[in-house]
């Protein structure tokens, strides 16, 4: 029997997001709105990877490389018309004339990640395991030749910078209201369910009549394109988006985000990937002021590998906590061990 | 484009293959034995490096008593980073040891930032290592002499402690089957050990070879060789020790060649060509050249 809990659960979060974001604009500065609208992109991050990393087993580091490409899209298409001539002077011809609102831009960013990760997909999805992961690595490492490379839109290493500042607590929120409703729904579908089935036991998936590559394929789709959607917000917040930023370093910070909730678990990653930005602010000024660059690194990098030691399913395991789903029964795979 | 620019490139190659190949050996070892793609393994080579600096201009200590420093100083990272955290991860998913991994490959890094600071250090070996030598229309350093030398004859030690040496033969046999091993009495945990301290020793190796190739050396220096030199394992076949080095040999040459023969506009797509040539022989041939078919791979 379904409990009405998540949907109780949906709209208080959807409350608190629209009072918190309201609230935190109208009192806080500017250091705390960056800090909130960061946590908010993380948690983005984090549950839009869950989707590829631990409803469907894919491990991709090829996270960045999505976000990059949105990122690139929405910022090329809400580039101001003066600036452009001036920034980008070899631009493409029937690029120049393209201009969108931001809204649409990070759609279109959004989809342009998820058509990539189809291609990707195509070739990449045959291989399992760590081979997955060390093919997405590679994926990432050429986007970022790529853009170092394709100076007449990416102007190369020096990045776009000048863009709008866009980007604000309100619309991270929204996107976040709108990346966890997608993933739930996505969990506790049929889909979903043959996610965990192919991550559980491919063969026997197969078996019983999932499609192995459209269902991989599917968890890649949309874990690109809210990749793509968080890219084109992270380049907003900062006003700027350049190769170096969406780096393997990142790809490890979201991965972290997901093994420390839990892959497979919603809850987990969202918790997860507010505790992990929240102390990447606090060991900033420790390493400013100390000069001791690096300790925040080391220390998520010890967490990690503790909690990988000790308590390899992480904070919540693969299911979601019983005070978000009620009584709903869980369909995680390891329930009814 | 005569023959001796491509005699020159050619050399240049078989220089990067045999550092590559150093590295690549110890991926395909730990692998081999482990099923682990230890993401940490470039790092290694990043600490052989900043221990040749202190061993040589700190210490003054002459090059042969360097070497083997560096080589016990690998061994002795590889057996720690194997003791603290591989072991008990072991039994746990393969992707578990490769995110651990990962994490002890950015925590070395950072450490090194942490206590030597970002800065690149300069890195010069004594001057008769710098010595130039013409053989015909080839131009060698002595440095790069005595690094395929070194390399040569560690890859001959190593093949002849795997195949003839009781521990070598510990080591095939827990990589063909673990438990049937462990059945015949093999120490596992000595010999999976082992294996990470001889790939680790020959990866500091290469770290020290590095240095003296590009005199220039900091903490984030072991990533890409890293990187690469698994490229390279996989290429000839990751868990086989002669695919690792004829995978390194290839990758070190066509990158060469890729950089010396085709017009400048493209070399700064050198490493899109190397990681796309790893995404085509993972999907075409995921055995590699020379590699055994494991099954778990595609």
């Amino acid at each position: 029997m379904e409990s009405n809990r998540p949907r109780y659960c949906l709209g208080l979060l959807i409350m608190f997001m629209v009072v918190f974001s309201l609230g935190i604009e109208r009192t806080a500065n500017d250091y705390i709105l960056a800090i909130v609208s960061f946590t908010g992109i993380n948690i983005i991050l984090a549950v839009s990877l869950n989707v590829t990393n631990g409803f469907a087993g894919l491990f991709s580091l090829g996270h960045p490389a999505f976000m990059a490409i949105g990122g690139y899209t929405t910022a090329l298409l809400t580039f101001s018309m003066e600036k452009k001539p001036l920034f980008l002077p070899d631009l493409p011809q029937w690029l120049i004339p393209v201009h969108l609102p931001f809204f649409p831009a990070l759609l279109v960013g959004g989809c342009f990640a998820a058509l990539v990760a189809q291609i990707v997909g195509i070739s990449v999805l045959r291989l399992k395991g760590h081979y997955l992961a060390v093919a997405t690595m590679g994926f990432l490492i050429i986007v970022q030749v790529l853009l170092n490379n394709a100076n007449s839109i990416t102007r190369g290493p020096l990045g776009l910078n000048g863009l709008e500042e866009f980007t604000n607590v309100s619309w991270v929120a929204g996107w976040v209201v709108v990346t966890i409703y997608t993933c739930w729904k996505i969990k506790f579908s049929s889909l979903g369910r043959s996610m965990l089935a192919v991550k559980e036991d491919s063969m026997a998936a197969n078996s019983l009549g999932v499609d192995l590559f459209y269902t991989r394929n599917f968890a890649l789709t949309v874990g690109a394109f809210f990749a793509g959607v968080a890219g084109g917000l992270w380049g907003h917040l900062i006003t700027a988006v350049t190769p170096g930023s969406f780096s393997l370093i990142m790809s490890f910070n979201i991965i972290v985000m997901v093994v420390v909730g839990g892959t497979g678990s919603i809850t987990g990653s969202v918790t997860a990937a507010i505790i992990f930005t929240l102390a990447i602010e606090c060991f900033r000024p420790l390493e400013e002021n100390f000069g001791i660059y690096g300790v925040g690194e080391i220390v998520i990098s010890l967490v990690l590998i503790l909690i990988l030691i000790f308590k390899p399913s992480g904070m919540f395991g693969t299911g979601e906590p019983k005070f978000v789903t009620g009584k709903y029964k869980q369909l995680s795979p390891t329930n009814g061990k | 484009m005569d023959f001796g620019y491509i005699a020159q490139q050619l050399a240049n190659g078989l220089i990067l293959g045999s550092m590559y190949a150093l590295v690549a050996i110890g991926f395909s070892m730990i692998y081999g034995i482990v099923r682990l793609i230890n993401f940490a393994h470039g790092d290694i080579v990043m600490i052989g490096a900043f221990t040749t600096l202190v061993l040589m201009e700190t210490a003054g200590l002459p090059f042969p008593l360097v070497a083997f420093f560096v080589l016990l100083t690998g061994c002795g990272m590889g057996i720690l980073i194997e003791r603290i955290s591989f072991r008990p991860m072991r039994g746990a998913p393969q992707v578990t040891g490769f995110i651990a991994s990962l994490g002890i490959s950015i925590m070395l890094q950072n450490l090194g930032i942490l206590t030597l600071s970002a800065q690149p250090r300069n890195f010069s070996f004594p001057s008769y290592m710098q010595r130039i030598l013409n053989l015909g229309p080839v131009s060698f350093r002595v440095v790069d002499v005595v690094i395929i030398l070194t390399a040569f004859f560690l890859m001959v030690a190593l093949i002849f402690l795997v195949q003839k040496t009781k521990l070598g033969i510990a080591m095939r046999a827990t990589a063909e089957n673990i438990d049937v091993a462990r059945l015949m009495g093999i120490d596992i945990n000595k010999t999976i050990m082992a294996t990470f301290a001889i790939g680790s020793g020959l990866a500091a190796i290469a770290g020290l070879m590095w240095g003296g190739k590009f005199g220039q050396i900091d903490p984030l220096m072991g990533y890409v060789p890293g990187l690469k030199s698994f490229v390279a394992a996989v290429i000839g076949g990751v868990g086989s020790i002669p695919g690792a080095i004829l995978g390194a040999f290839i990758l070190g040459l066509s990158e060469v060649l890729f950089v010396g023969l085709l017009p400048p506009i493209y070399s700064s797509y050198r490493d899109a060509f190397v990681f796309g040539v790893l995404i085509i022989i993972l999907i075409a041939m995921p055995n590699g050249l020379l590699g055994k078919d494991i099954g778990d791979k595609a």
